[in-house]
């Protein structure tokens, strides 16, 4: 190897905004998910309040509908999906022991257009009012919908799934080729495998939805007639569309969570994964059936009785592979070393809620009482107990366990607790009610109701309980503000005594990641050479150069471009579009015609890292 | 070998696309991105299939549809994908010269198949067959219409990629960009057979 290209070395905000560092992007989907978190947190809270009491006027009409919609949509798009990603980012090469991802450029694009998408979105509530037309967007409620709000929603989730897209792409690649010598597939930690298959279901699933969005777009824009009954358009489109993406949706954000439990439970159990290769098959089993049930959304449509019972027969099959895992989980636990820390405590706790949450899904699953059911508050406290009581307290075990290796730092493990309590209190008071709620038949989306239907009092438990998550939240907050103290600097690679490959790395991980790609020699590999006596991993290779990518800002303007152009589309001002599109291909250009041919870290460096680490 | 090293006759690769990581990743990236896309055509064609008699009071399929044009249409977008073969065959013999001219051809036949399109649609238009008459135009030339969106970019990016390469010679750092292009027109050739056959032979039965 002679191609040793210069390697500027950026510094300071010039290296974030033009890094392609696997690690540095993942701190960014992380932050950039956290601040979209807090921001859907206040528009739930927002919405509480004004349920706090019957005929409440503090968000009426058309300011709760944004809120709801805006809640929604910011919650799945803009926090949930980025912090996983995120997670992914960080985690995954660590785990398959690969030097970075494998495409590192359309990482740092997948990045920026997720942030300038949920920018768009958020643009709304400046020019006009915000999207309204709930997360679903219904045609004809959305085709309809006055101002500019759902072309803001069109257009945010237009550029940021294409984001979503790319990162979907980009770790399946990574998985299937950059794994270490002996990582074989069933030798893959469980995150990398959920990370896995919720990137098939990126891939399979996003398509649909850039397509209804386009559709959308070119209703509201172009006056197209695909959902327009007047000529001859079908509004159930959108609604099969929708849901065909948004169905495995769902699963895209729960599954990279079963991974994050799996890793945390069996970490602080001391014990290898309970029936890990069970774990794998329910996985992929859950991945394909996510695609064969997004008609229980659509039970009360009027699709007739066979299609709805063949939906709820694969959808209460879910239960199954769902099932194993919990079993799993609990079997892991079983005769373990049990260690209580903050990230394990999540973890635990999402097990019996997440439970509930199935038990309501397998309730919603039968047709016939989903009539009952239906756009009322028992599928509010449904979804909220398997996204916020599944997604959400999976995520925070994850950053609790994963803060270490990714920001060199722990977490204050009493802050911690004190996070814990309020939250996972406060969750259970805000939407167990709600069940009820739902079945004295309180609709859901709608912004008040009258006294004396026996809806006041959980309504008013509900806010409180809202207002705890809230204040759980902050003390999230300042627990990470205060990390920033050296006092919290973690000083070793493995804080946890983990088990998989992230835990063989030195801290502060180096850019390399690997000095050296190690040999992989089991399922637990870190564990595998503990239990040898070995004090670090076997490498596969000698010490040599390591290849790596140039930084590059192209991926930021080329989002500037695309977002640019969304205002063109919104406002109608196609010089702007054309101009804003022109940008993103002529970013596209420049990267396709000037040569990139990464740079080398020489040996001498590895080695120097190498001796500071052992010194 | 050194990326940019152009290859000689003796120490070209048996798989020059996929002869480095960067290659391999390249490779398999771009068959999943393929599989994305066929979803994102079968949306299309849903739609499509689901609208395709709400025609309201603009032409209908059968009124509307030219047969000889299209399958002229037909005829030179599925040439155009054999010549693309060819070049591929040619960059793996390192007979560059070859392969910028198959690729060349495989250029022009594009830019025909656009041409014939927008004149199609030209005519279309003059039949009151407006992308806002109805469902059925909507759809329509959505579908037809992003699939020449793709022929489109697919000429831009043959276009970009042989003036950049005109008189480099092939090495490991272009051979994966050439072959990608390939499976992509190779795509675009596929999902037109399937317009060819749901929208234009469908659409001619009834």
């Amino acid at each position: 190897m002679s191609t040793i290209a210069s390697h500027k070395k950026r510094s300071g905000l010039m290296d974030w905004l033009t890094t392609v560092d696997h690690k540095k992007i993942g701190i960014m989907y992380l932050l950039g998910g956290l601040f979209f978190f807090l921001i859907g947190g206040i528009e739930a809270l927002f919405m509480r309040l004004q349920l706090i009491k019957p005929e409440n006027d503090m968000f009426v009409g058309e300011t709760f509908n944004q809120l709801l919609t805006m809640h929604g949509t910011t919650m799945i798009f803009f926090a949930a999906m980025p912090i996983l990603i995120g997670f992914m980012n960080c985690i995954v090469p660590l785990q398959i022991g690969a030097r970075d991802v494998a495409f590192p450029f359309l990482n740092a694009l997948g990045f920026w257009m997720f942030l300038f998408g949920g920018i768009m979105l958020n643009c709304g509530w400046f020019l006009g009012g915000a999207a309204d037309a709930g997360w679903t967007a219904y045609a004809p409620l959305s085709t309809t919908s006055a101002g500019h709000g759902v072309d803001f929603y069109i257009l945010g989730l237009q550029i940021s799934g294409a984001g979503t897209l790319m990162g979907g792409i980009n770790f399946l690649v990574t998985i299937i080729n950059m794994r270490a010598p002996g990582m074989t597939f069933m030798r893959m930690p469980l995150f990398t495998w959920t990370s896995f298959v919720a990137s098939l279901l990126i891939l399979f699933a996003f398509p649909p939805l850039t397509i209804g969005l386009f559709q959308l777009m070119f209703e509201r824009v172009f006056d197209a007639n695909f959902f327009n009954a007047d000529n001859g358009g079908n509004a159930i489109i959108w609604e099969h569309i929708f849901w065909i993406f948004g169905h495995p949706e769902v699963y895209i954000l729960i599954l990279p969570v079963f991974g994050i439990i799996s890793e945390v439970v069996s970490t602080f159990a001391k014990k290898r994964l309970f029936g890990y290769s069970s774990m794998v098959f329910a996985t992929v089993l859950i991945g394909f059936l996510a695609f064969m049930v997004w008609v229980h959304h659509m039970f009360t449509v009027g699709l007739g009785a066979v299609p709805n019972s063949i939906f709820a027969v694969a959808t209460m099959a879910i239960a199954v592979p769902t099932g194993i895992k919990i079993f799993n989980w609990l079997f892991t636990m079983w005769g373990g070393k049990m260690k209580f820390t903050v990230a394990n405590v999540w973890a635990l706790s999402f097990i019996p809620t997440f439970v509930m949450g199935g038990v309501t899904g397998v309730m919603l699953a039968i047709p016939a009482a989903d009539y009952q059911y239906h756009d009322s508050y028992f599928v509010v406290a449904h979804f909220h107990y398997v996204i916020v009581g599944g997604v959400v307290l999976g995520v925070f075990s994850g950053l609790y366990y994963w803060y270490p290796k990714i920001f060199n730092r722990k977490l204050n493990e009493k802050l911690g607790f004190l996070n814990f309590w309020l939250f996972f209190i406060g969750f259970h008071l805000t939407f167990f009610p709600q069940h009820f709620l739902g079945l004295l038949g309180m609709p859901r989306r709608v912004f008040t109701y009258l006294t004396g239907q026996h809806w006041d009092t959980m309504n008013f438990i509900s806010t409180i309980g809202a207002l705890m998550m809230g204040l759980g939240v902050i003390v999230l907050a300042v627990n990470m503000l205060i990390s920033i103290s050296s006092k919290y600097k973690v000083t070793s690679g493995d804080p946890w005594d983990g088990r998989t490959l992230e835990w063989a790395i030195p801290t502060p991980t180096p850019e390399y990641n690997f000095a050296q790609t190690p040999l992989v020699r089991g399922l637990d590999p870190l564990w595998v050479e503990k239990s040898a006596g070995n004090k670090e991993m076997t490498p596969a290779e000698p010490v040599g150069d390591i290849h790596m990518p140039n930084g590059s800002i192209l991926p930021l303007i080329m989002s500037i471009g695309f977002f640019i152009a969304g205002f063109g589309f919104i406002y109608h001002h196609w010089l702007v579009a054309g101009v804003g599109i022109g940008i993103g291909l002529i970013c596209m250009l420049l990267r396709s015609v000037i040569d990139d041919h990464g740079f080398h870290i020489h040996k001498e460096e590895v080695e120097a890292d190498l001796r500071g680490v052992k010194a | 070998m050194n990326l940019s090293e152009r290859f000689t006759d003796t120490n070209i690769p048996e798989h020059p696309e996929k002869a480095t990581l960067e290659g391999k990743n390249k490779f398999v990236g771009f068959w999943l991105f393929l599989g994305g896309e066929t979803v994102l055509f079968a949306t299309l064609f849903g739609t499509y299939l689901g609208l395709r008699h709400m025609h309201g009071t603009g032409p209908t399929a059968k009124e509307l549809f030219q047969l000889p044009t299209v399958f002229l249409a037909t005829m030179i977008l599925l040439t155009s994908s054999l010549t693309s073969v060819y070049a591929i065959l040619a960059m793996k013999q390192n007979k560059i010269r070859a392969m910028q001219g198959w690729f060349f051809i495989t250029l022009l036949l594009g830019l025909a198949f656009l041409g014939l399109e927008i004149y199609e649609f030209n005519e279309y238009v003059h039949e009151g067959h407006t992308f806002t008459k109805s469902a059925f135009s909507s759809s329509f030339y959505t579908l037809v219409g992003f699939h020449g969106g793709h022929v489109l970019f697919g000429c831009l990016w043959l276009i970009s990629l042989l003036v950049r390469n005109w008189s480099r010679g092939l090495n490991l750092y272009n051979a994966p960009k050439y072959y990608l292009f390939a499976l992509y027109w190779h795509f675009v050739d596929v999902v037109w057979v399937f317009i060819f056959t749901v929208v234009y032979l469908m659409g001619k039965v009834g």
